[in-house]
C-alpha cells in the first residue's frame, strides 16, 4: 500500500531518521490485527540547508510516498479487513515550526 | 497462506498533508506598541525544572521576555543563545527571560536540552491552556515582550528580524516604563540603558 503525501510548498517534515536527537521523526505505525504491517519503507530523504541549522537537515518535502507491505495474520478470516494506522509528523519552514501532529490512515484490504 | 488484495487501489492520498493550520510562511515582528495599545499579559501558574510554581505576576515591575518554544523547534534554537545573553546583560536592570516549553513529552526531553544548551534562565512547562490564553500559539517560536506593568508590548512570531530587533525592543522597554510615567528620572534611566 502506497501512502502518498504532499507537503505544502515552503514547508518540510523531518524524515523518518532526522540527524538530531531532539527532532521528531516522521513515522507510520500500524496496529496488530487480522492484517499486519510486515514492513514500512520510507523514501530516501533530502538533506537541506536551512538558516536555522549549521548542518543539513534530513527532510521530506514536496511529494513523497511511504510503502507498507502487509500480510494476513495466521488464522485471519477471508473478506475485507480494515486497519487504521497512525502517521506522526512535524513540519517547519525556514523560520517557524508547527506542532507535531498524528493523523489516522485507514486502509481496507481483502483477505483471500 | 492468505492472500491480501487492496480493496481500494494502491494509494491512500493524503493531500495537503502539511496544510495543518493554514499557517503562512511569514513571520511577524511587531514594533513595540504604544501604551494605549498594550493589553494585560495573562497570568499563569506553571512548573519550572525544580518543580516550583511560577506565576507571571511574580515578575511584576520587570520587563519579561516570554518565549514559547520546544526542543523539536530548530529555529527556536537560534534565538535561545540571544535570550541567554539578554538575561545575563540585563537581569540587573529589571529584566527576565522566561521560556515556556511546549514539549508534550515534558521534562524527560526538556531537562537534557536545558543542560546541553546551558540555559541560564527560567524555563517552565507550558500547555494548551496557556497557549490559548496567549491568543493561540500556533507556531514556534512565538515570543512576547511584557512591560513592567505586565502588559504585552511586542510580539515576535517565527525566527523574525534578528537579535538586534529584540535587543532594541528590550532597551526601549527598560527605559519606557519610566518614560511613560513622565518623571525627569526616566530620561536619565533611558540614557544609561542604551547599548554602548
Amino acid at each position: 500500500m502506497k501512502l502518498k503525501a504532499e507537503v505544502r510548498q515552503g514547508f518540510h517534515v523531518n524524515s523518518n531518521a532526522p540527524n538530531d536527537e531532539f527532532l521528531i521523526p516522521l513515522k507510520l505505525t500500524w496496529p496488530m490485527g487480522p492484517v499486519e504491517a510486515e514492513q514500512v519503507n520510507y523514501p530516501k530523504p533530502q538533506f537541506e540547508h536551512y538558516a536555522f541549522s549549521a548542518n543539513p537537515v534530513s527532510v521530506f518535502s514536496g511529494n513523497f510516498e511511504i510503502v507498507t507491505r502487509f500480510k494476513a495474520a495466521v488464522g485471519a478470516m477471508p473478506g475485507p479487513a480494515g486497519i487504521t494506522g497512525k502517521l506522526r509528523f512535524q513540519a517547519c519552514n525556514e523560520k517557524e515550526c508547527l506542532p507535531p501532529r498524528t493523523i489516522d490512515v485507514r486502509v481496507t484490504l481483502d483477505v483471500q | 497462506m492468505r492472500k491480501l488484495v487492496p480493496a481500494a487501489l494502491a494509494a491512500a492520498v493524503v493531500a495537503g498533508l502539511i496544510a495543518i493550520s493554514g499557517c503562512d510562511s511569514t513571520t511577524v515582528r511587531a514594533a513595540v506598541k504604544s501604551d494605549k495599545e498594550r493589553k494585560a499579559a495573562p497570568d499563569f501558574a506553571l512548573k519550572d525544572a525544580d518543580g516550583k510554581t511560577v506565576h507571571l505576576a511574580d515578575y511584576k515591575g520587570k520587563v519579561v521576555l516570554l518565549d514559547f518554544w520546544a526542543t523539536w523547534c530548530a529555529p527556536c534554537k537560534i534565538e535561545i543563545p540571544w535570550f541567554m545573553e539578554f538575561e545575563q546583560k540585563y537581569k540587573d536592570k529589571g529584566f527576565a527571560v522566561v521560556g515556556v516549553s511546549m514539549d508534550e513529552d515534558g521534562w524527560t526531553v526538556v531537562k537534557p536540552y536545558l543542560q546541553q544548551l546551558k540555559i541560564n534562565y527560567r524555563v517552565v512547562l507550558g500547555n494548551d491552556k496557556v497557549g490559548d490564553q496567549y491568543g493561540g500559539v500556533d507556531s514556534l517560536p512565538t515570543t512576547f515582550l511584557i512591560d513592567r506593568q505586565g502588559r504585552i508590548a511586542a510580539t515576535h512570531v517565527g525566527l523574525s528580524g534578528g537579535k538586534d530587533d529584540f535587543q532594541n525592543d528590550i532597551l526601549h522597554l527598560l527605559g519606557t516604563s519610566h518614560t511613560s510615567v513622565g518623571t525627569p528620572r526616566s530620561g536619565v534611566l533611558a540614557f544609561f540603558t542604551r547599548p554602548e
